[in-house]
């Protein structure tokens, strides 16, 4: 015989506004199978939880329905309390008076009848609730990283520090992301691969990480600490165990005319490269799609030179499958292209600013490359259409960030700051040159920013106007190609117009053209731009609502080094407090087959959206088939209950939603 | 001096000595100014007007006369920046480059009899003042009424002693005084003329 105690909260007013609570405790007093029904003001604070502990010790309640918020919220919090009193936490129920209540309707006594109704529904449910156990899976201690930039590295090299093995998988040839594309960092100055490059050689020389550059994830399978990861190396037609990256081969090379992405096409690069010169691994790859051997089977210049015999165009993309516990996507970003033509149809360009029409028009990482020491112009900011140094830069704030109309509404976070250092670093170089800002708001929050923009402002002179460009064209004065930018100074109340060498785009930061791929792969959600979604924007930052994947960095929004940096140390310390149990603990609330009564029609195998149900062999004592039956993998199963529809001999249920638990609430009602 | 705008900011930040650039146009000198009110440009204008360049446009505002020095901008700037400094500096500008807005005409020429008075005297000699400058505002305008405005002012001051027909006790060398006057306009044509070099 079920002994539950109903108790109905308060919320302070949140429900008791709408609810009279006293009235609701009162008509359930009557229920069948209701041993007492309370109210109080604060069922989840300190003393609303003793007060079920005791009257759970004191009546020897059997189970607990709480009526107060949604599940959501405190479900966890009432069954620990229900634990900690000694009931089967699964005998635990909570009628949602509060956003299914009292806070969407206004009349108080249909409110109350509502209330009166949902409890009854949770307590029938109740009574038919059996106790439940959690469940356990083992482990994989090893950990996959997706994207080499800041954030993978750290991520990677934190995890790897606690001893556990890790796998960071990189899609271009060399790991190090866009920073290491940078000039100087903001607010130090301080040059971005001097403090870069020393972790991306300790990732490659971690005795616990394997570095997978040129590589990508092609397949993701499994669960929390049971995934299995196929990654896709892609062929780099050299043999990086031979190589010993001495250069004759890139040097050597006769195809030297290639746009190199890595400078943003400003610089070129060989058909045999690497993206830079500290790329890690120092191991070059050979473009197949402009390499003159792959075109006529000439050439060949590489393999003749290589000393080590390690070129090897015979080279096939390889599959490898690696079984892993947790995933820590670190996939970054992109700028928001500006030219007219966008791969996403819900955003539009800039044809207003001539991007890719006028040579002189760039965008930010283009001008990092250019002022980068380790860029094409080794670091003196020649214009691209000339080569001339300019003597008047306009940096235009905004690009694609908040502008409504172009399909973009954040703010892209850093471009206050690193339009302030551009203007900076260009001062540095042309002591008499003139740095205009179009800028709308600053947004320098952070250790030390708003003073680094004020320097630049005051100390560099950048001018700074308040007011968005309406028009950027080309025209040649004195014999010189100028860009006349056209603008406005809100601040004074008066259009600007600038003739400019040259103009740089502080373009919105984008997630990466394969993020929202990858992330269909993982399971994870993104929202309207592609940026993957954390499981809480503030309580759970790092966390997916794909059980064991972790984000870090700008995949997850725009951010700036040091905050992703952050970031990923705390998807690592995520992974190592999984990493630290033997076994995973989990609700028990999934599938469950009755295998004396399934038929092995696979109507529940092909409905699992997890590929959790498989066709098993049922075998006598003496190991004759008997039948074939579904059975579950626990670890796998999200308990969505598709495979209980769909079954025709009702051979398969959910636990904690059995069909007699869920007919018993319908019934209740009828 | 040549007009570049470079140059006419630079000029008002030695006058003012101040830099203009450290303003982030928050408005509290605004906030605060008593004559704001009235102004054409209030403070925060007239320094954003100089940091864009357009130097000579602040100058010509009105609100550089209707300014009364009395530093509360200046006083309560998060930046510290000489707000006050840079509207005296305005004016400085405005009288040498005759761009005065019109409305200031006679400000101006009062200003510039009451310097040449305390050149003459090495101090104010009041009744000296009066007479020179309503001369002078007569010859530049020819309007009796103006030049009789405020002349039934006289007798209230006066009679509250704010209105001296006998001059204060005369000061001892006046050649220092002078010398003043001499030097500071000496540092200022050298001044102009390394600008120009």
């Amino acid at each position: 015989m079920a002994k539950i105690g109903v108790f109905t909260c308060w919320c302070g007013e949140n429900i008791a506004r709408h609810v009279d609570v006293e009235r609701v405790a009162k008509a359930i007093e009557s229920l069948p199978g209701v041993h007492c029904s309370m109210n109080y003001k604060y069922m989840c604070s300190e003393p609303g939880q003793s007060l079920i502990i005791d009257q759970i010790k004191s009546l020897g309640l059997t189970g607990v329905v709480v009526a107060s918020c949604s599940p959501h919220m405190h479900l966890k919090t009432f069954r620990a309390a229900a634990a900690q009193a000694g009931v089967n936490p699964y005998m635990v129920e909570m009628a949602n008076i509060r956003e299914q209540c009292s806070w969407v309707h206004a009349d108080k006594e249909e409110a109350t009848a509502k209330a009166i109704e949902l409890i009854r529904i949770a307590v029938e449910k109740l009574r038919h609730n059996r106790p439940l156990q959690p469940i356990s899976v083992p482990i994989t201690k090893k950990a996959l990283v997706i994207g080499g930039g800041v954030a993978g590295i750290q991520a990677a090299l934190d995890i790897a520090a606690a001893g556990h093995e890790v796998i960071l998988v990189e899609k271009e040839p060399s790991v190090g992301g866009k920073m290491a594309g940078l000039s100087e960092t903001f607010p130090t100055l301080d040059c971005s691969q001097c403090i870069l490059t020393p972790r991306m050689v300790e990732v490659n020389q971690h005795p616990k990480i394997r570095l997978m550059t040129y590589s990508e994830v092609e397949k993701v399978e499994g669960y929390i600490g049971n995934f299995s990861v196929t990654i896709r190396q892609k062929a780099r037609y050299v043999d990086v165990n031979k190589c010993t990256g001495c250069g004759t081969c890139w040097n050597g090379c006769p195809n030297k005319r290639i746009p190199n992405a890595f400078d943003f096409n400003l610089g070129n690069r060989t058909a045999i490269y690497i993206p830079f010169p500290q790329a890690v691994p120092a191991r070059p790859v050979i473009d197949s799609t402009r390499c003159i051997h792959f075109k006529n089977g000439k050439c060949g210049i590489c393999e003749k030179n290589c000393a080590a015999g390690a070129i090897n165009f015979n080279d096939e993309d390889k599959l490898v499958t690696e079984e892993v516990g947790a995933v820590v996507v670190a996939t970054g970003y992109q700028l928001y292209s500006i030219g007219k033509e966008q791969t996403n149809p819900n955003i539009s360009g800039y044809g207003e600013y001539g991007y890719g029409k006028y040579k002189d028009v760039i965008d930010s990482l283009q001008f990092e490359r250019l002022i980068s020491a380790s860029g094409p112009t080794g670091g003196e900011p020649k214009r691209p259409s000339d080569g001339r140094i300019p003597q008047k830069i306009v940096f235009i704030q905004c690009v694609g960030s908040r502008d409504n109309a172009k399909g973009v509404s954040y703010c892209s976070k850093i471009c206050c700051m690193y339009t302030a250092k551009h203007t900076m670093l260009y001062k540095h170089k042309v002591h008499d040159g003139e740095a205009h800002v179009f800028y709308m708001d600053i947004r320098s929050g952070g250790k030390k920013y708003d003073e680094f923009v004020r320097r630049a402002i005051e100390q560099d002179g950048a001018l700074y106007h308040r007011g968005r460009v309406s028009k950027i064209t080309e025209e040649e004065i004195d014999g010189v190609r100028k860009l006349i930018v056209r603008g406005a100074d809100t601040l004074t109340g008066k259009p600007v117009t600038v003739e400019a060498d040259m103009v740089v785009l502080a373009c919105a930061m984008t997630p990466t053209d394969g993020a929202t791929a990858l992330a269909q792969k993982l399971s994870v959600g993104y929202d309207e731009y592609g940026f993957l979604s954390e499981s809480h924007p503030k309580l759970r930052p790092v966390e997916t609502n794909s059980a064991g994947v972790f984000l870090c960095g700008a995949c997850q929004g725009p951010k700036d080094i040091p905050e992703s940096v952050a970031q990923a140390s705390a998807a690592a310390a995520k992974v190592l407090v999984m990493f630290s149990q033997d076994q995973l603990t989990r609700e028990p609330e999934i599938a469950h087959v009755d295998e004396s009564l399934c038929a092995a029609c696979c109507a529940c195998v092909q409905a699992c959206p997890y590929e959790a149900i498989a066709i098993e062999e049922v075998l006598d004592r003496r190991g004759n088939l008997v039948k074939y039956t579904s059975r579950v993998n626990p670890g796998l199963c999200m308990g969505c209950g598709t495979c209980v529809a769909v079954c025709p001999s009702k051979s398969i249920d959910l636990e904690g939603f059995t069909e007699e638990e869920v007919y018993a609430e319908i019934e209740s009602l009828l | 001096m040549s007009e570049s705008p470079k140059r006419l900011i630079a000029d008002v930040e030695r006058l003012a000595h101040t830099q203009v650039n450290d303003c982030y146009q928050c408005g509290k000198c605004t906030a605060g100014c008593p004559r704001a009110g009235v102004m054409d440009a209030g403070p925060t204008r007239l320094i954003r007007l100089v940091q864009t360049g357009d130097v000579l446009e602040a100058a010509a505002c009105e609100s550089v006369w209707q300014c009364v020095s009395c530093l509360t901008c200046t006083t309560r700037c998060p930046k510290s920046v000489n707000i006050a400094g840079v509207v005296d500096a305005l004016r400085q500008i405005s009288v040498e480059r005759n761009i005065t807005a019109r409305k200031y005409s006679r400000t101006v020429l009062f200003q510039k009899e009451f310097l040449r008075n305390i050149r003459r005297n090495g101090r104010t000699n009041e009744l000296e003042l009066v007479a020179a400058w309503k001369l002078v505002a007569f010859f530049d305008d020819w309007s009796p009424f103006k030049a009789l405005a405020d002349a039934r002012l006289g007798i209230p001051m006066l009679t509250r002693h704010k209105l001296h027909f006998k001059p204060g006790s005369p000061v001892k060398d006046k050649a220092v005084v002078r010398r003043i006057f001499d030097r500071c306009a000496a540092k200022r044509k050298s001044e102009t003329e390394q600008e120009q070099d």
